[in-house]
């Protein structure tokens, strides 16, 4: 019953809100989001306890054998845990702008969460489906409305081209759901496995790329990332947080979820190219994101830099590949969106995101540049942080995969450490610049933001235990479908 | 079978009726006699009938089909607010009651047993749409529709009649079962080649009706020209009734003989896919895009004529009324704007006359957005379930090029259907309140929800059959 209650809760709100244009949105979407992360927490309690999944199954459309049924356990916990725990942040970093009592925003917000929430509760393969493409239409209402230059074509490319992506999905969903025994098929995932690991292995190939393809250009995987560095840009802040700090992590969830246990003949055929192409992607996004001026679109480069890492580890196979990518979802969640919420208030304060034209803000902000420094440690990857933790045990599983791809990938420490302190130094140290000379301190709306998530980066690092003791037995579980 | 009866007499008194009442009433009381046509036409479920010989059949699916279209019907009147620019020459009652005619045919059309009824219901159908479709006198648009569409539609149905011709003299009768018993029980050497030609000239004839390519080279001219409220109704009337015709013949009748024709049918929908969608692209006339948009459905409905399963009846009973439902709340808007911008812009159906629609008029913006959405395909409305229904069809024949294909279609037909959400919600405009007529916001809202409704709950419509 819970399960209904994190899931449907947000989309009545936000439905609610979207209607009714409350005056005081900013509160109403707050104390629902609140709620919302207590539920969610109270449901990953109840499951640490228990040793079962928590499940829920509803019939939905009985003559094609798919159902509406919702699960927790240790893999997507931690995803739920994500997004239940970040939109309240994000809801948060509205406060005091034109933004917070704006009722269509916050509802779509709202709406937002309630997608995410579904595609990762989903144990219908044809749920999370609908609930991953679903997910796609508040997004794209809150960019194209509330975004910056150039929305209109920007989100228009990033909404078709994901979409064509999850259309490959769909095929190769139905192509298994039809293999599936019985009279009526089933869709649910457990069933999936054990049909698609049956499947030849030229079916298997064909349906990882079609997977695949979906996945990697939700995360993304170079290629496919050329709609991510525009969209991340152009979005509205809280757009920016919710496509970076938990739509993405759908993309990887899905590796993990179906691609890993369903198709391992698939993965001995392709796994390589998927992995040479996600450790491609890391440098790649290291390398433009030192060349960028304005800090926004370098945030989106390092965070696409940081995806390809975590599918690297996913393809390994290995439990500390998946171990690593689920805390670096949630590590690299809370981080980025601190990171971007630093730069929205940087924005708001001198109204320019570029580098060059920023500096000296922490003789008027030293909170700014504590908390800052903290979050981009933790996406540096700096023992003690949260980032440490996922990024050690991803890169400790490539190394074991193949020497070359460890090494290659371990060099982007080094590459992320150039952007990040270079961020740092020019934007927070070094003279003050013509518009940051009057550049007010940090308010305390702002604090109640920054604060609980620098504590989170640091806590992170130190006692990250809880959180992987939390996953390990589900993942033991799921390994056991392609060891 | 009642409903025939009934619809034909309701007819008559609504021509007789426009000589007392003034428009507003008359449209009320066609509400009412479709109302009750459609309570009639649910009396005789779960009775198969024969009636007129044994040429006219009532199963669960013809009145399913009947209902669908009586559904139609209804919200076409109840969208109509006003018919033309010139209030006093028009003759609504005239209008009202050759559609309750046409309804006739598309019954006939859903119901038949013989080839004879086929062709009276698809004339029927037929003649009351060329009427309709040139209605606008003084507009030459109109004429030159109504023109093409009986001239090219003349020409279809008599394609059709050669076809029927040469399937009597193949297997010497008109009905349905005879047919089909005759053409299992011959061996296929003995079989003359002439039935073939016959299907085949059967085919091309349904599909002209259809718009099926290459066959739709009439649907964008006749659907752009005539007055909204007919292509309304040409729209989806007309498909429906086609597609169930179409699937009886092919499936029903000539289902020994599958193999044969389903590579024709393949080819014809892949060809159909690919035009309809790839000329929507470069339409600017919202109108026309909606009408191109529906030879792109057409093929997605011959697909899964294709498959010929024992869920195809069902699921092109459930793919019309998701279309259905999603092109009339579609073309209700273009209708409803373009009648607003007439006269302050100079092409009052092109996409950018829904420029900032969103801003005061969030009902039309947003019932206009989930009946493109449903045209689309995306989750969340009646037309992603139809397309899965029918990807589902394909698959099971272990059939997988043709999907792929429908699906890069689907993609490329995201782009022109976003293109109407995007001019109401993103770009600036200055459209002012425009009024609603209460029938017609009621007939909206039943559009937008039972899209919704279906996209949740799409067994409702399944679990009839």
């Amino acid at each position: 019953m819970y399960l209904l209650f994190i899931l449907f809760f947000p989309l009545v709100l936000g439905a609610i809100i979207l209607v009714a244009r409350p005056k005081n949105a900013f509160i109403i979407a707050l104390s629902g989001a609140i709620i919302e992360t207590i539920a969610s927490v109270k449901i990953l309690y109840d499951f640490s306890q228990s040793i079962k999944p928590i499940t829920f199954i509803h019939s939905w459309i009985p003559d094609f054998g798919l159902n509406f049924s919702l699960w927790v356990d240790g893999i997507n916990g931690i995803l739920i845990g994500l997004c239940g725990l970040m939109v309240p942040f994000i809801i948060a970093s509205t406060a005091k702008t034109e933004r917070a009592n704006n009722s269509q925003f916050q509802g779509l917000i709202l709406l937002m969460q309630s997608a995410l929430m579904g595609a990762f509760l989903a144990k219908d393969a044809f749920l999370f489906y609908f609930f991953f493409e679903a997910s796609l239409l508040p997004i794209y209402f809150l960019t194209a409305i509330y975004g910056g230059e150039n929305k209109n074509a920007i989100t228009f490319k990033f909404f078709v081209y994901t979409l064509f992506g999850s259309l490959f999905l769909l095929i190769g969903l139905i192509y298994v759901y039809l293999r599936t025994p019985g009279n009526i098929h089933s869709a649910d995932i457990i069933d999936l496995y054990s049909t698609a690991s049956a499947l030849s292995a030229n079916e298997q190939g064909l349906l990882f790329l079609a997977f695949f393809l979906a996945f990697a250009i939700k995360m993304p995987i170079f290629p496919f990332h050329t709609w991510q560095p525009d969209t991340y840009t152009t979005a509205p802040v809280q757009g920016t947080m919710l496509l970076s700090g938990i739509m993405l992590k759908m993309g990887t969830y899905g590796l993990i979820r179906l691609i890993l246990p369903m198709f391992p003949l698939g993965i001995a055929e392709w796994g390589y190219t998927a992995s040479v192409l996600s450790v491609i992607g890391i440098i790649y996004g290291s390398i433009i994101a030192i060349q960028q001026k304005d800090a926004k679109r370098l945030l989106a480069y390092s965070s696409f830099a940081h995806v390809g890492l975590m599918a690297a580890g996913i393809l390994t196979k290995s439990t500390e590949g998946i171990q690593g990518s689920l805390y670096q979802m949630l590590s690299h969640g809370i981080n980025i969106i601190g990171l971007f919420f630093v730069v929205e208030i940087i924005e708001r304060r001198t109204k320019s995101r570029e580098i060059a034209q920023l500096g000296g803000i922490t003789s008027h902000s030293y909170f700014l540049t504590v908390t800052f420094i903290i979050l981009s440690l933790g996406s540096v990857a700096l023992p003690l942080t949260n980032g440490f933790i996922g990024e050690f045990l991803l890169l400790k599983s490539v190394f074991d995969y193949n020497l070359v791809l460890g090494i290659t990938s371990g060099i982007t420490i080094i590459l992320g450490a150039v952007y990040t302190l270079r961020l740092i130094q020019n934007t927070m140290f070094g003279n003050q610049s013509r518009i940051t000379t009057s550049f007010q301190d940090v308010t305390n709306a702002e604090k109640w933001v920054l604060i609980p998530l620098s504590i989170l980066v640091i806590l992170g690092g130190i006692i990250p235990n809880y959180i992987l003791a939390f996953s390990e037995p589900s993942v033991n579980l799921l390994t056991q479908w392609f060891k | 079978m009642t409903a025939i009866i009934a619809l034909s007499l309701f007819g008559i008194g609504n021509l007789f009726l426009g000589f007392w009442f003034p428009r507003k009433t008359i449209q009320l009381i066609s509400l009412l006699f479709l109302a009750i046509s459609m309570g009639l036409t649910t009396f005789d479920w779960n009775h198969e009938y024969l009636w007129f010989g044994n040429m006219f059949k009532t199963t669960n699916s013809s009145i399913n089909f009947s209902l669908i279209i009586q559904l139609a019907a209804f919200l076409v009147i109840a969208f109509s607010n006003h018919f033309g620019n010139d209030e006093e020459h028009s003759h609504p009652a005239e209008y009202y009651a050759i559609m309750l005619f046409s309804v006739v045919g598309a019954i006939l059309m859903v119901s038949f047993e013989h080839l004879i009824m086929l062709f009276v219901g698809l004339e029927i159908l037929s003649v009351a749409m060329y009427v309709l479709t040139g209605s606008d006198k003084r507009n030459l648009r109109s004429n030159e529709a109504a023109i093409k569409y009986f001239l090219m539609g003349s020409f279809a149905t008599g394609i059709l009649l050669f076809g029927i011709t040469l399937v009597y003299g193949a297997t010497k009768s008109f009905y349905l079962a005879n047919i089909a018993l005759s053409i299992t029980q011959t061996a296929p050497e003995s079989m003359p080649t002439f039935l073939y030609i016959g299907v085949i000239l059967i085919l091309v004839g349904l599909l002209f009706k259809v718009s099926a390519a290459p066959f739709h080279f009439w649907t964008a001219d006749v659907y752009d020209g005539a007055p909204t409220i007919f292509t309304m109704f040409m729209s989806t009337v007309v498909k429906t009734a086609g597609f169930a015709a179409l699937y009886h013949i092919m499936g029903g009748m000539f289902g020994g003989i599958y193999t044969k024709w389903v590579l024709i049918v393949y080819f014809v929908s892949m060809l159909t896919l690919i035009i309809g969608n790839i000329t929507a692209v470069y339409q600017q006339s919202v109108k026309r895009m909606l009408a191109f948009s529906s030879i792109s459905h057409a093929g997605y409905m011959l697909l899964t004529v294709c498959a010929k399963q024992t869920s195809t009846t069902s699921n092109i009973l459930y793919y019309s009324l998701a279309y259905t439902l999603a092109t009339l709340g579609a073309f209700a808007v273009v209708k409803i704007v373009s009648e607003y911008q007439t006269g302050r812009n100079e092409s009052p159906e092109n996409f950018s006359s829904f420029n900032g629609l969103a801003k005061n008029n969030p009902e039309l913006a947003f019932a206009f957005t989930i009946a493109l959405l449903s045209l689309a395909g995306i989750p969340l409305t009646a037309g992603f379930w139809g397309k899965f229904f029918v990807f589902n069809d394909v698959f099971n024949r272990n059939i997988i090029y043709p999907v792929i294909i429908a699906i890069l279609m689907s993609a490329v037909g995201i782009y022109y259907y976003f293109r109407g959400i995007i001019a109401s919600y993103f770009n600036q405009g200055d459209i002012e309140k425009i009024e609603i007529p209460t029938i017609f916001r009621i007939a909206l809202w039943i559009t937008t929800i039972g899209t919704l409704y279906l996209g949740l709950y799409p067994t409702i419509v399944k679990n009839i059959f």
